[in-house]
């Protein structure tokens, strides 16, 4: 039984890490430097993989519904059904996968290696805590950046639907950018957020918790990054479903 | 008159990793301004002891005193104030990849003082120096060599004037020369500076080079505890191979 044993040892160091990374988020003192250099790895450098992911599935929705169900005059109604899987399911989950596996591999890789050559044990004993100079700069980074990507997910995913039903539906752009305003609500736009949000604790805190626990050199440090990239899309995953049923509920 | 306390008290340390006791029943005092070489060969226990004396590693059983306070009664938070007292210096050197030998340095500084800027620029020049590395600090670590490494994380561990400096096999790796001058380093600063040391190694000309006093570790446990004269008269066959270079089975 040793598996229930892991689970249960995982389970409970993320819940004291969780505790632990925002007991010293509050605590001053504040190093904004240190967050505004991990926003910048996190979300800036993610811009490119996040853009070509929502662009891309923005154009393949608007034309797998049009192709599909064609004789319904399905066409018309592109903009709702781009706008509303996307803002709704797409962009956040889409996003959290794909950006999460790149900033989720890059978090464990370095908090691993500073680990298991003594860099983590090295700050302990200058009096630092490394919950403090690692884990919470990351976790605020990418609580801010993973939803303001999903934001330009949104919109990039859209334009990518616009792209599909001007030059191969032959729709009139106001056509489809008015269904779109028509058919989005505050609802749909705050349950997509509200995803993001969740989903970029989930990446962080496992990313860090394998970092911190990684053990015996290279081939630990690669063992956990693999964990990481797994695990957190597996919490996606999972918590997307029990999500959407939440923010139905709520909103 | 009587002695002065003992910097360090430690009681009956028990270690175990699952089910292997590395440490069995430690006890030693450490006397403020002394230089403790502790010998063993690898695998020994050295530097779990070595980590107990700054609460890196808390005692499965006994207690680790420091000026009559039970480390292994503190919180990670409670130990931070003792922390800036006792510096250690890491068998890797431990460095911060990121980050260039002035901010290595500086770091131990941003962290628990006001210094200004021009300060810390100050105080970074000065422990360089110390350490005959003058004029590096826009170098990054993987720029160093092993031996420039060692003396900047002891640099750094200097930074913060402390008490007790803790050394986990300064010279591993290193050549016979590089190894006589971190010798001569730990020695200079330990005399200059009056800091109390701990020096964890299986180097025999390092220990003869700074050890006020050595201790065996074989077997979990302090076979031999002493100064060197002690040492050599002593007729304990495993410490006498141990330090003659010879396999005793």
């Amino acid at each position: 039984m040793d598996w229930v044993r892991n689970v249960l040892v995982a389970a409970g160091g993320l819940t004291l890490l969780t505790g632990r990374t925002f007991a010293a988020l509050v605590r001053p003192r504040y190093e904004v430097g240190s967050w505004m250099n991990e926003a910048y790895q996190i979300g800036v450098r993610s811009l490119g993989v996040a853009a070509i992911t929502t662009v891309f599935t923005g154009m393949v929705m608007a034309l797998q519904t049009a192709l599909s169900l064609p004789s319904l005059g399905i066409k018309y109604y592109i903009g709702t059904v781009v706008s509303k899987s996307l803002v709704r399911e797409l962009s956040p989950v889409l996003t959290a996968l794909v950006v999460g596996g790149r900033i989720g591999a890059g978090m464990t890789a370095e908090i691993g290696t500073m680990n298991v050559t003594e860099q983590i044990a090295a700050l302990r004993s200058m009096a630092a805590d490394p919950v403090k100079k690692l884990v919470v700069p990351k976790m605020v980074a990418t609580l801010v950046m993973l939803p303001a990507l999903t934001v330009l997910g949104d919109l990039l995913g859209i334009l990518g639907g616009l792209v599909i039903g001007v030059f191969q539906l032959q729709l009139a752009p106001g056509l489809y950018i008015n269904d779109v305003l028509d058919s989005l609500t505050l609802a749909d736009v705050s349950s997509g957020i509200g995803k993001s949000f969740f989903f970029a604790y989930f990446i962080t805190i496992v990313a860090c918790y394998n970092g911190l626990t990684a053990e015996g050199g290279a081939d630990g440090v690669g063992r956990a990054t693999t964990n990481t990239v797994v695990l957190a899309a597996m919490l996606v995953l999972v918590s997307d479903f029990f999500l959407t049923k939440l923010f139905y509920v709520v909103t | 008159m009587a002695a002065a306390a003992p910097l360090f008290e430690v009681r009956g340390l028990v270690k175990r990793y699952g089910r292997k006791k590395v440490l069995d029943g430690i006890d030693f005092d450490l006397r403020r301004g002394e230089c403790l070489v502790v010998l063993g060969r690898s695998g020994s226990g050295k530097s779990v002891t070595l980590r107990q004396l700054n609460g890196l590693e808390a005692p499965d059983e006994g207690s680790v005193l420091f000026e009559g306070i039970d480390l292994g009664e503190l919180s990670e938070r409670e130990l931070f104030p003792l922390r800036r007292r006792i510096a250690m210096l890491f068998q890797s050197g431990a460095l911060f990849d990121s980050m260039d030998v002035r901010e290595n340095v500086a770091f131990p500084l941003r962290e628990h003082t006001e210094m200004t800027d021009e300060e810390i620029d100050r105080r970074v020049a000065e422990v360089l120096a110390l350490v005959d590395l003058p004029g590096i600090e826009k170098k990054l670590p993987s720029d160093l060599s092993g031996g420039m490494r060692k003396r900047v994380a002891l640099a750094r561990s200097l930074a913060l004037d402390p008490e007790v400096v803790l050394f986990d096999e300064p010279t591993t790796g290193l050549d016979p020369v590089t190894s006589a001058t971190i010798g001569r380093l730990i020695r200079d600063v330990q005399r200059r500076l009056g800091v109390t040391a701990v020096v964890v190694t299986h180097d025999l000309p390092l220990a003869h080079r700074v050890g006020d006093r050595l201790a065996f570790l074989d077997d979990g446990r302090f076979r031999f505890l002493g100064t060197w004269a002690e040492a050599e008269a002593s007729d304990d066959p495993v410490l006498a191979g141990f330090l003659a270079g010879r396999d005793e089975e």
